[in-house]
């Protein structure tokens, strides 16, 4: 993500956008920061960061600045690792319900050998309206269309620039819970056998490529789905499961027995508390919603707002992410959810988060859920430079980011929202109508 | 009084004029078309009544009183169901009442969210539940959100406890022009939505503009497929209303017609009008269509746009209720904001927060607090206290209920939630809230929470285990 090309595209980019540009310095040192590192533990007062290369070099109280680094005094304020949002689908959608611009989903000929990474639109308003918010990276999954496999999402930046991909193919997304069910015909029973009968298929197609039918009355699969499917089955490449109910989350666990190599990854799991030990027991990362506590479907009928805390207490690695709808317009909101996560060690009988528990599941969890741990999500040694310095706590809601830095680049907070502010402070009309007013 | 009683106050101090309603009784003499019901003016009548309170005294806490004052170190005395005292640390108590110790809590009137869809599309969201939207028309001013509301839905538990909602409006959703009445309930568990009811509330009528009922019924191949066509079917419809209005206001016969009788009670200014409308240019075609037909908008809700004409709305007297910072999903929601709060108060004009949301529900007080923030960082100074008759007395306006509640002035109903913290933190959660001076959440007592039928015995157990 770094050298020449980036800087270059990225300035291209921000040329239309915004009247500042930004360079891209070797070597910042913010100091002076109330300092959290992302990794689960605690703020630290008088913190610094120092970021060089696009990455971060050093991080935490009494750290040394280099010689020659731009300081950016923090004077105080609250300085964390970029949020990642643990499940969305930015970048896929401009106006979710404007079909043109939607593309989340597919009815297709295809299902698993999707790839959103090519769909991804590093230009889509939400991806700065949610960087703004000080989100920076983000995970990117498919809608299912036609059958239970939605394809292969990725991770991506949210930098003003126009490479947005961390990782593109870094997960097979299927739906296994009611959704699935619907998907593979109607019951769960007719989606358990279809998922196994898949996979099976895609292992027929690793042992003889060649002689796989895709078109025979028995291919579940066509070749390029199948195809896709090896990397899940043989674990290279890890399995999202979308499952909400305890039974359901059970259920996929058990597909272990027979697919031992699967890297699972479980998304929803808001009856995750139920069956936490089991989850843990089995290290499967969980990515939830973090506030829903709605009986909304029969498979939820066991939500509560402490179902992250629980799941947490149990040793389950836990991230938040956009679960529950507005995933391609939102992620911003994960700092509210973990700040509720927080807010919970003060009501009585509710389990929640420690303040460094709950940065954690918006930053470092969710990337180590990726494999991505060494490369973003923590102001560790190593990863990348994605840094946001707030004007307050982050996780209150009068707060708000005062500079962002992606990959060690300091970004714009310009975006078309914060335009329209401007030219509506007063809605009164002067001389010329508002159109002039830009 | 009795409750059509009421309604007529209700009606009289919200229109300012003495209604042909009260006329109608007046004559002592019921049409034809009246039955056996007890209250031939209001067929399904409330039968809330306030639950067994304790005088209680909160003592210490920062108090918002819901109309913009604050008071440090405040006193609140709540006896008989309602607002006895309020004031500093000098106002006098009763010596023998229950005083609870507040200090560095906060205490506020109870949140009102004036646009929610808990009972008529509840939890769980199955299609057996679904009952927002009667799209089978694009007029459907018959209908009553009233009859959709099953009390048994989880989400009215969920808004009470960690949302400290102790009124809240429910109304038919948007897929229509004329969507229907809404009804203002008080957020009690009861076997009934009449158990809920808020006594002797206005009704409210749902009205929409935009694309719900153009893509709705344009997708039918139907009328409204347009913008143009949303306005016409819309004015048709007010022709003959105010047709039936005047026949009615003068005594004569014509055939009785529900849809009528909700829209003529509108023309009379006894049901107030909420209405769904997204963008700036659409809010004015309506006003000037309410000009047009002699009725009067009460809020403008979902108004992402109203931002860009707070002083027009100002000018109108017409409230916008307001999320705190969603935007975009649709393409009439493309150019929402989050200063869009602060804008429309410091124009002048009224801004309330709305849900919408079984989930938004929960929290209207940090919606809020997105939204004073917000607004600080563009220079709008607006106090935590000011920013409070944003879930209180500007939506307790709008629903035509203000004098009874939505702040806390000494004789108005005894709605209050103490707060663990400054209820703009993300941190805080209710402790206690009381609805017309009764405890009904108590975060410290296990058993003084809800659990409805719906959640009694499942796993889940309502969530308070």
């Amino acid at each position: 993500m770094n050298g020449i090309g980036h800087i270059r595209s990225a300035l291209a980019v921000l040329a239309m956008t915004v009247a500042t540009p930004v360079i891209a310095q070797s070597s910042v040192a913010i100091t002076g920061a109330t300092l959290a590192i992302g990794d689960g533990s605690e703020p630290v007062r008088n913190g610094t960061v120092v970021i060089a290369g696009g990455k971060v070099v050093a991080a935490g109280a009494g750290v040394a600045v280099p010689a020659g680094a731009k300081i950016v005094d923090a004077g105080g304020k609250w300085v964390t690792p970029g949020i990642v949002s643990g499940f969305s689908r930015v970048g896929l959608a401009e106006v979710p319900a404007v079909k043109e611009t939607n593309d989340t989903r597919a009815s297709s000929p295809f299902s698993a050998a999707i790839d959103v990474a090519p769909a991804i639109n590093p230009l889509a308003n939400p991806i700065a309206i949610s960087r703004t918010g000080g989100v920076t990276r983000a995970v990117v999954a498919p809608a299912a269309g036609d059958g239970m496999f939605a394809g292969q999402g990725a991770v991506i930046d949210l930098g003003a620039d126009m490479n947005a991909i961390t990782k593109a193919r870094a997960f097979q997304y299927v739906e296994m819970g009611e959704a699935g069910a619907q998907e593979a015909g109607g019951s769960r029973a007719a989606m358990v056998l279809t998922f196994r009968m898949m996979l099976h298929q895609a292992q027929d197609y690793a042992k003889a490529p060649a002689s796989y039918d895709g078109g025979s009355r028995d291919a579940l699969l066509n070749r390029v789905d199948a195809q896709a499917l090896v990397p899940v089955v043989t674990g290279a490449m890890p399995l999202m499961v979308h499952v909400e109910s305890a039974r359901d989350i059970l259920t996929v666990l058990a597909l272990r027995q027979e697919f031992p190599a699967l890297r699972l990854i479980i998304a929803g799991a808001t009856e995750g508390w139920m069956v936490a030990p089991q989850i843990a027991a089995a290290n499967v990362p969980v990515i939830t919603a973090g506030l829903e506590d709605l009986p909304s479907s029969f498979e939820k009928l066991a939500a509560t707002q402490s179902n992250v805390g629980r799941m947490v207490k149990a040793g389950v690695a836990v991230s938040m992410g956009m679960l529950t709808g507005d995933d391609a317009l939102q992620l911003r909101v994960a700092t509210q959810q973990a700040g509720n996560m927080v807010a919970l060690t003060k009501v009585p009988g509710a389990t929640g988060l420690s303040w460094g528990q709950a940065l954690r599941t918006i930053t470092s969890a969710p990337a180590e859920a990726m494999g991505l741990g060494d490369r973003i999500g923590s102001l560790r040694p190593g990863r990348a430079g994605d840094v946001v310095m707030w004007d307050g706590d982050p996780f209150e809601m009068t707060s708000a980011p005062v500079a962002v830095w992606i990959d060690g680049v300091e970004q714009p907070l310009v975006n078309r929202q914060t335009r329209l502010r401007d030219r509506y402070a007063d809605p009164a009309e002067g001389a010329l109508p508002k159109a002039y007013e830009w | 009084m009795s409750m059509a009683g009421r309604l007529v106050l209700v009606a009289a101090l919200l229109a300012g004029t003495a209604t042909p309603l009260a006329a109608r009784k007046d004559r002592d003499e019921a049409p034809a078309w009246q039955g056996a019901s007890a209250e031939p003016e209001n067929p399904y009548p409330s039968t809330y009544r306030p639950y067994p309170g304790t005088p209680t005294v909160l003592r210490g806490a920062t108090i918002f009183d819901g109309e913009g004052a604050r008071i440090d170190n405040g006193v609140l005395f709540l006896s008989d169901g309602k607002v006895t005292a309020i004031g500093g640390p000098d106002t006098p108590i009763p010596a023998d009442v229950t005083v609870i110790d507040a200090q560095g809590k906060y205490v506020t009137p109870g949140v009102i969210d004036i646009h929610s869809h808990l009972g008529d599309y509840p939890s769980p969201g199955v299609d057996a539940l679904s009952d927002g939207n009667e799209a089978t028309s694009p007029v459907t001013p018959h209908v009553w959100a009233e009859h959709s509301i099953w009390p048994q839905d989880p989400g009215f538990s969920r808004a009470l406890a960690n949302g400290g909602v102790t009124t809240l409006q429910i109304l038919p959703g948007s897929a229509n022009l004329f969507g229907g009445r809404s009804v203002t309930l008080k957020n009690v568990p009861a076997r009934t939505m009449q158990g809920m009811k808020f006594p002797g509330a206005p009704y409210g009528l749902k009205m929409a503009c935009g694309e719900n009922p153009k893509r709705v019924y344009g997708s039918k191949g139907r009328e409204p497929s347009t913008r143009m066509g949303n306005m016409a079917v819309d004015r048709q419809t007010w022709i003959k209303a105010r047709e039936y209005q005047k026949k009615r206001a003068a005594g004569k016969d014509q055939t009785r017609d529900l849809g009528m009788e909700t829209l003529a009670d509108v023309l009379e200014g006894k049901i107030l009008v909420q209405n769904h409308c997204y963008r700036a240019d659409e809010m004015a075609n309506v006003i000037d269509m309410s000009k047009e037909f002699g009725y009067k908008v009460a809020a403008f809700h979902h108004a992402v746009e109203a931002y860009k004409i707070a002083d027009l709305l100002r000018d109108n007297g017409i409230c916008a209720a307001l999320w705190g910072d969603w935007y975009g999903f649709k393409m009439e929601a493309y150019d929402g904001i989050k200063e869009n709060i602060p804008l429309v108060h410091r124009a002048g004009a009224c801004a309330i927060v709305h849900s919408d949301d079984q989930d938004g529900i929960q929290r209207l007080n940090q919606e809020a607090a997105k939204a004073l923030g917000a607004g600080r960082r563009m220079g709008i100074d607006i106090s935590d206290a000011v920013a409070w008759t944003w879930l209180a007395i500007n939506p307790a306006r709008a629903m035509g209920i203000a004098d009874r509640t939505g702040s806390l002035k000494t004789g108005k109903m005894a709605d209050v939630v103490l707060w663990n913290g400054n209820p703009f933190s993300t941190y805080t959660r209710p402790e206690k809230v009381w609805i017309d001076g009764a405890l009904m959440y108590d975060s410290a007592n296990p058993k003084l929470r809800p659990v409805t039928d719906f959640e009694l015995g499942q796993i889940g157990g309502g969530d308070v285990k």
